[in-house]
C-alpha cells in the first residue's frame, strides 16, 4: 500500500504555469487523471514519477521526496505516453531486459507473469516493430508491471486503441487496482475514466479544478447551467413561454447574422428543461425548428468547473 | 557497467543505416593506403616517401583528423542521443540504475565501436604503408585510441544536452578539429588530435621528428588534458542525465 503525495505542488517552464498549487493524494485503487489537452496532466506524471522537480511544493511517495531518486523505480512502473520503444528487439527480451535491469532475482520468470498479465504470450516472440498500436500498449504495460510496483502511472494509456484494447485495459488495470495497487492514470475523455477510476482528479489550465468519486463529477458536470439556441416557427412566443418554466433561468432573442431571430435559453436544470420544451412548444402551437445545445465541447465543460 | 544496458545500446547503435557510414571511413582508409603501397610498388620514389612522412602523414591527416573525430561522432551520439530524441531513454531511466552507471556503459560500447572500425583499420593501414608491424602502426593505433577515448566522451556528453549534437559535433569536428586545431598554432593545444598526436610521437620516440609528428603539445600534458576531459565529459552528462526532461509530444 502505497500513498501519492502532491502538497501545494506547482511547476513552471520560464514564463508559462504548467501545474498551479495542485494538493492531491493519491491512495490504493484507480484513480482518472482526467483534463483536456495541455491541462498539465502530462507534466503532474513526470513530476510523481521523479523526472521533473516540482518548482513549488513538494511530490511523495510514502513521505520520500521523488525527485532525482532512481530508488524509487522499485516501487514505481510508469507507462510513458510516446510508443517508441526498442523496437528491433522481441517483446519477450525487451520485457526481460526491463526485468534485468530491475535487477530482478529471477527476471525470467517476472518478464513471463507480467507478459502474460497482459496477455501478449502469443506474440511475445516477434518484434515490436510489428505490433500494433494495442499490442504495444500492451508490452509498455508489462514493462512497468514487470517487477510489481506498488504505484502505476499511466500517461494516457488509451489514445489510438480500438474499443476492444480499451475493454481489456480497463479489466486489467481494475485487476491491478483490486489488489491494492496504486495506480494514476491520464485521459481527456470522461467516459474512459468513469468506466474504471474510483475516484477522478480533474485538472484545468494547470489547476486541480475536482476531485472526488466520478458520480460527484458527472453530476458537476450535468447539472451546470446549460445554453441553448433555438430556433422556431414564432421565436417571440416561445422565448415568452420558455421563460415561464421554473428550469429556465434567462431567455434572449437575438438576431443571428443571416438576419433572422433565435432565442438564447440559459437552463439551470438540463433535464427537466430538455422535458419541459417539447411540451411548451406544443402547448403554444409553436414549431421548433433547431434545438442546439451551445459550447457542449469539453473545455467548456472543464472550464464551468474551474469557475464554479 | 550495466550489461543489459550495454547489449541495448549495441543493438540499436548497430541496427542504424547511419553506422553503415561506420564501416564505409575505415573502408576508405584502407583503400587509400593499399592505393598508396601499389603504387609505392611500382615507384621507388613513392616507397622512399612511405618509410619517411607521407606514411604518417596520411595516418595522422586522414586517421587522426578525420577518421576518429567522425566516427566518435557517430558512435557517441548516437550511444544515446536517439533514445532521449524518440523517448525511449525512459526505460532505462525509469528503473533503479545509477545515472553514471548507464553513461559509464554507453562510453564504453561507443569506445568499442571505435576501436572496432577506427582504431584496428588505423593499426592495419600502418602495417600496410609501413610494411612492417612497428612503431608506426602501434603508435598510430595508441593515438587514435585516445583520440577516440576522449572525442566519443565529448560527443556523448554532447547528446546529453542538446538535441543537435550530430549538426554542433560534426562544425565542431570539421572547423575546430581538423581545420583550427590542424593549422592556427594557439588554438592547437586546445584539440584533441594534438593531444593525440603527442600520445602518437611518444610511442615514436625518437624517429618521431624523422616522421614529421611533430605534436602541439608535450605527452604528459597531452595526457593530462585527455583525462581530465575524458572524465569530465562523462561526470557533466551523468549528472545531465539526473535531471534529463523527457520531451512528450504534446
Amino acid at each position: 500500500m502505497s500513498t501519492l503525495e502532491l502538497a501545494q505542488v506547482s511547476r513552471w517552464f520560464g514564463n508559462v504555469v504548467a501545474v498551479n498549487d495542485v494538493t492531491m493524494h493519491l491512495g490504493p485503487g484507480v484513480t482518472g487523471l482526467l483534463g483536456p489537452n495541455g491541462a498539465g496532466k502530462s507534466t503532474l506524471i513526470h513530476m510523481m514519477a521523479g523526472f521533473l522537480s516540482p518548482s513549488a511544493g513538494s511530490v511523495t511517495l510514502d513521505g520520500r521526496p521523488l525527485y532525482r531518486d532512481p530508488e524509487i523505480y522499485r516501487d514505481v512502473g510508469l507507462v510513458p505516453e510516446r510508443e517508441e520503444m526498442y523496437d528491433a528487439l522481441t517483446g519477450w527480451r525487451f520485457v526481460l531486459a526491463n526485468a534485468r535491469l530491475h535487477d530482478l532475482p529471477d527476471p525470467e520468470a517476472a518478464a513471463r507473469r507480467a507478459i502474460a498479465t497482459v496477455d501478449m504470450t502469443e506474440a511475445e516472440e516477434r518484434d515490436i516493430r510489428t505490433y500494433s498500436k494495442g499490442m504495444k500498449q500492451r508490452i509498455k504495460m508489462a514493462t512497468a508491471i514487470v517487477h510489481d510496483p506498488a504505484v502505476l502511472l499511466l500517461d494516457e494509456p488509451f489514445n489510438g486503441m480500438d474499443p476492444r484494447q480499451r475493454l481489456h485495459l480497463m479489466e486489467l488495470l481494475h485487476r491491478l487496482g483490486d489488489q491494492g495497487r496504486t495506480i494514476l492514470f491520464s485521459s481527456h475523455i470522461l467516459e474512459e475514466v468513469e468506466q474504471i477510476a474510483q475516484r477522478i482528479e480533474v485538472m484545468v489550465a494547470g489547476r486541480h479544478a475536482a476531485s472526488g468519486d466520478f458520480r460527484q463529477i458527472r453530476l458537476l458536470m450535468t447539472q451546470r447551467p446549460h445554453q441553448y439556441t433555438i430556433r422556431s416557427s414564432d421565436d417571440r412566443a416561445l422565448a415568452s413561454a420558455v421563460m415561464a418554466e421554473p428550469s429556465t433561468s434567462g431567455v434572449e432573442l437575438v438576431t443571428d447574422s443571416a438576419g433572422g431571430s433565435v432565442v438564447q435559453v440559459q437552463a439551470t436544470d438540463f433535464s427537466s428543461f430538455v422535458h419541459a420544451l417539447p411540451r411548451v412548444a406544443s402547448r403554444h402551437g409553436i414549431r421548433l425548428l433547431e434545438v442546439r445545445p451551445a459550447d457542449e465541447s469539453l473545455e467548456s465543460v472543464f472550464t464551468y468547473l474551474v469557475t464554479r | 557497467m550495466n550489461p543489459v544496458v550495454a547489449s541495448l545500446t549495441s543493438r540499436s547503435l548497430l541496427g542504424r543505416k547511419r553506422t553503415l557510414v561506420l564501416l564505409l571511413l575505415p573502408l576508405a582508409l584502407l583503400a587509400l593506403c593499399a592505393l598508396a603501397r601499389v603504387l609505392a610498388g611500382l615507384d621507388a620514389g613513392i616507397e622512399r616517401d612511405l618509410g619517411g612522412r607521407l606514411g604518417p602523414d596520411l595516418l595522422a591527416a586522414f586517421g587522426i583528423a578525420v577518421l576518429m573525430p567522425l566516427l566518435s561522432l557517430i558512435a557517441g551520439t548516437g550511444s544515446i542521443g536517439p533514445e532521449i530524441d524518440e523517448g525511449s531513454i525512459v526505460y532505462l531511466l525509469a528503473k533503479p540504475l545509477n545515472r553514471y552507471s548507464i553513461v559509464v556503459t554507453k562510453l564504453a560500447v561507443a569506445i568499442a565501436v571505435v576501436i572496432a572500425f577506427g582504431v584496428v583499420p588505423i593499426a592495419i593501414a600502418g602495417v600496410v604503408l609501413v610494411g612492417e608491424v612497428g612503431a608506426v602502426a602501434i603508435g598510430f593505433a595508441a593515438g587514435a585510441l585516445a583520440a577516440g577515448v576522449a572525442y566519443s566522451a565529448v560527443f556523448l556528453l554532447l547528446a546529453v544536452v542538446t538535441r543537435n549534437a550530430v549538426v554542433i559535433g560534426l562544425i565542431y569536428a570539421l572547423i575546430w578539429e581538423s581545420l583550427v586545431g590542424g593549422l592556427v598554432p594557439g588554438a592547437q593545444t586546445l584539440s584533441i588530435q594534438q593531444w593525440s598526436l603527442a600520445v602518437v610521437q611518444r610511442v615514436l620516440g625518437d624517429s618521431a621528428g624523422r616522421l614529421g609528428v611533430d605534436a602541439a603539445v608535450g605527452f604528459g600534458t597531452g595526457l593530462v588534458l585527455l583525462t581530465v576531459v575524458t572524465v569530465g565529459a562523462t561526470v557533466y552528462a551523468g549528472r545531465r542525465l539526473q535531471t534529463l526532461r523527457l520531451n512528450d509530444d504534446s
